[in-house]
């Protein structure tokens, strides 16, 4: 890995990776059984030194903001690095928001050159705002031979005459302006300079390094803080691949693990269940002896790895699992949400080690990551390095707000001055989650710091800790939430737990499911349990991420759903 | 050629059954994450026999915000 140590900018240390590690493979794009391209850290260079010199050439100054709206794919990562190269501040944003939030976001970042897919650029010029936009330059991706590109001119054709020149950066210059949350009129644009990124890398690559020959597998967007730091500034820093798929569908994803032996990939939770429900039930059609056989070897394993992982000898033992991961799969990484320990003991008993971690964007991504030293899924890992964690008023258990201080802390909220005096105090961020660092340094998680109710014996419960003792229920998907966070009610007495629940189409609540409920919710200490439900007819709203948008669906509960819709349990 | 109306019919079937869905309750309008009760992994597992039955490639972005069975004939119907 380079010295980061020795960079001011990311432009810079990017730059010297090219040159490190010219005949590696740097970049790898297929399209669902075809490999479109492959591209060495030589031919990176030769891809994005042009367009960094179209951008000089079309007037971009040093510090103006560029934006992107691509899916995963190499122009993501070569018009990232031409912004880089040209002094320019990027905004990445999420291509899964509509074209009037992307025109939102595009406008509050002020951001003067875009890059963008066709397709989103399409949707973009026929938004209602799009008459207002300020751009000053737009790049299209792949747009048909004869589109109406509306002001935009094809990215393939945007070169440079001459050699661009390199513009330095110093490090405490913004690098980027990523978006954590909010198109509903309060945008969070999170300032990351270029000293946040090059310290966050160095604090995480020893969890997690990458060496030439490493790969990959590109599937959050790239927007987004993980896949930013994963699939793309630490491999290339460290001389990895970086494999994108043009279509993620699961079927290609699971291809792409053999085909091209992947070393890491980044999933959210739901797509780490996913995984772990398709292996659960090829395990349970194996005939009874393999079954068996399979079992006791996992129980071997499940003995030899709680200290460390020990991938040999796990390929070894579990031999057919880990093929059909392509055999070389180092870890998983998980986060952008809570995943439940029995999530992460599943996979980690077949030899596959999956990172848990919290983090957040203002942050600059990971605050803590599992080491795995041993195993501890009961929690979310311990700091990476340079980070300074303090639980602000903890109660009678230890659990408070969870407040971070490291040089990877954003330096603000965009145009902001009052949420980012409510969010970073005296040089702490404060994450709005709740949680305590156990004897050995490990942080556990208890919930976010609003959503939560208070009992009369002074208990404080959050609902994220009672979600996990109904998962498996037989709904589409269901929250619970404090009651009084859905229809605020302004005291801190009587306060309930309610499950909303989302059913599978054309299903009632029938006895079954009620006795399942109960039988749940009885599992649970008594003042934990929830005291009733709501039917909910609609999909949670998610963000990229999968997480819930909880503000919002509370926020639609309440408008859509009296108090008195709640039946009891 | 058909027409768009059966290429609409088409996807109706396929999708009854694979989501095991009474087919009369499916219509062209409706939006199909509502109806069915699938998610974004389930809609690109139907996009993928819905391309094996059409004999068409259909990129993930050209689904991207379509919900109603309609749109999708329609984007079908083009590359037909």
């Amino acid at each position: 890995m380079l010295d980061l140590a020795k960079y001011d900018s990311l432009g810079a240390a990017l730059r010297d990776a090219l040159g490190h590690w010219p005949e590696e493979v740097c970049l790898i794009e297929a399209d669902r059984d075809r490999e479109r391209s492959r591209l060495t850290y030589r031919q990176f260079g030769e891809a994005a030194e042009p367009v960094a010199a179209a951008l000089e050439e079309s007037g971009l100054a040093v510090g103006d903001r560029a934006a992107i709206i691509m899916t995963n794919q190499p122009k993501w990562l070569i018009s990232a690095y031409a912004v880089f190269f040209a002094g320019g501040v990027l905004v990445p944003l999420d291509y899964k928001l509509s074209a009037s939030e992307h025109l939102q976001l595009l406008a509050h970042s002020k951001a003067q050159v875009l890059f963008v897919e066709y397709p989103f650029w399409r949707a973009i010029t026929q938004a209602p705002a799009f008459r207002e936009h300020k751009l000053r330059m737009v790049l299209v991706t792949e747009a048909p031979p004869n589109a109406d590109l509306a002001g935009g001119v094809r990215w393939e054709g945007f070169r440079g005459a001459r050699a661009p020149e390199f513009r330095p950066r110093a490090q405490t210059d913004t690098a980027c302006i990523v978006y954590s949350s909010g198109t509903g009129g309060h945008p969070r644009g999170c300032v990351l300079t270029h000293d946040n990124y090059l310290e966050q890398c160095a604090a995480v690559a020893p969890v997690f390094p990458f060496w030439p020959g490493a790969r990959y597998l590109s599937i959050i967007p790239t927007n987004h803080a993980i896949d930013f730091m994963g699939g793309f500034l630490m491999p290339f820093t460290g001389g990895g691949t970086v494999v994108h798929l043009r279509s993620l569908r699961p079927e290609f994803i699971r291809e792409a693990f053999t085909k091209y032996k992947i070393t890491y990939m980044a999933v959210v939770p739901l797509i780490l269940k996913n995984l772990q429900r398709g292996l659960r039930e090829k395990f349970a059609a194996l005939p009874a002896a393999k079954r068996k056989m399979l079992d006791a070897l996992i129980g071997v394993n499940r003995a030899f790895t709680h200290g460390k992982p020990r991938p040999a000898l796990s390929r070894m033992l579990l031999k057919d699992v880990h093929k059909a991961f392509g055999g070389g799969l180092q870890a998983l990484l998980v986060g952008g949400a809570f995943t439940e320990p029995a999530t992460i003991e599943f996979f980690h008993d077949i030899g596959i080690p999956i990172y848990n971690g919290y983090g957040c964007t203002e942050a600059c991504t990971a605050i803590t990551l599992n080491d795995l030293r041993p195993f501890r899924p009961d929690t979310v890992g311990k700091p990476v390095r340079g980070m300074e964690i303090r639980i602000v008023e903890p109660d009678a258990d230890g659990i408070g707000e969870v407040s971070v201080r490291s040089k990877t802390v954003m330096s603000e909220y965009l145009d902001d001055p009052e949420m980012t005096a409510e969010t970073i105090v005296n040089g702490w961020l404060m994450t709005g989650d709740l949680g305590r660092v156990d004897a050995t340094g490990h942080l556990q998680l208890f919930g976010r710091k609003k959503n939560m109710i208070v009992t009369a014996e002074g208990k404080n419960i959050y609902p994220e800790d009672i979600e996990n003792n109904f998962e498996g229920i037989a709904t589409k998907e269901f929250c619970v939430f404090a009651a009084n966070y859905i229809w605020p009610q302004h005291t801190m007495t009587g306060e309930q737990l309610v499950l909303v629940l989302r059913l599978e189409p054309g299903h009632t609540v029938n006895d079954m499911l009620l006795k399942e409920l109960s039988r749940r919710n009885a599992q649970l200490l008594n003042y934990k349990r929830v005291s009733g439900y709501v039917l909910w007819d609609q999909d949670f709203p998610r963000n990229a991420a999968m997480k819930i948008r909880r503000v919002i669906l509370a926020g639609q509960i309440g408008k859509q759903l009296d108090r008195n819709a709640m039946v009891s349990l | 050629m058909k027409t768009i109306e059966q290429t609409t019919d088409e996807i109706l079937n396929l999708a009854a059954t694979q989501f095991k869905f009474p087919r009369a309750d499916l219509q062209p309008g409706d939006d199909f994450y509502k109806k069915l009760g699938i998610d974004s992994l389930q809609a690109l597992e139907l996009l993928t026999r819905l391309e094996n039955h059409f004999g068409v490639e259909l990129p993930d972005y050209e689904v991207q915000g379509v919900n109603d069975f309609h749109t999708l004939a329609t984007r079908i119907q083009a590359r037909l």
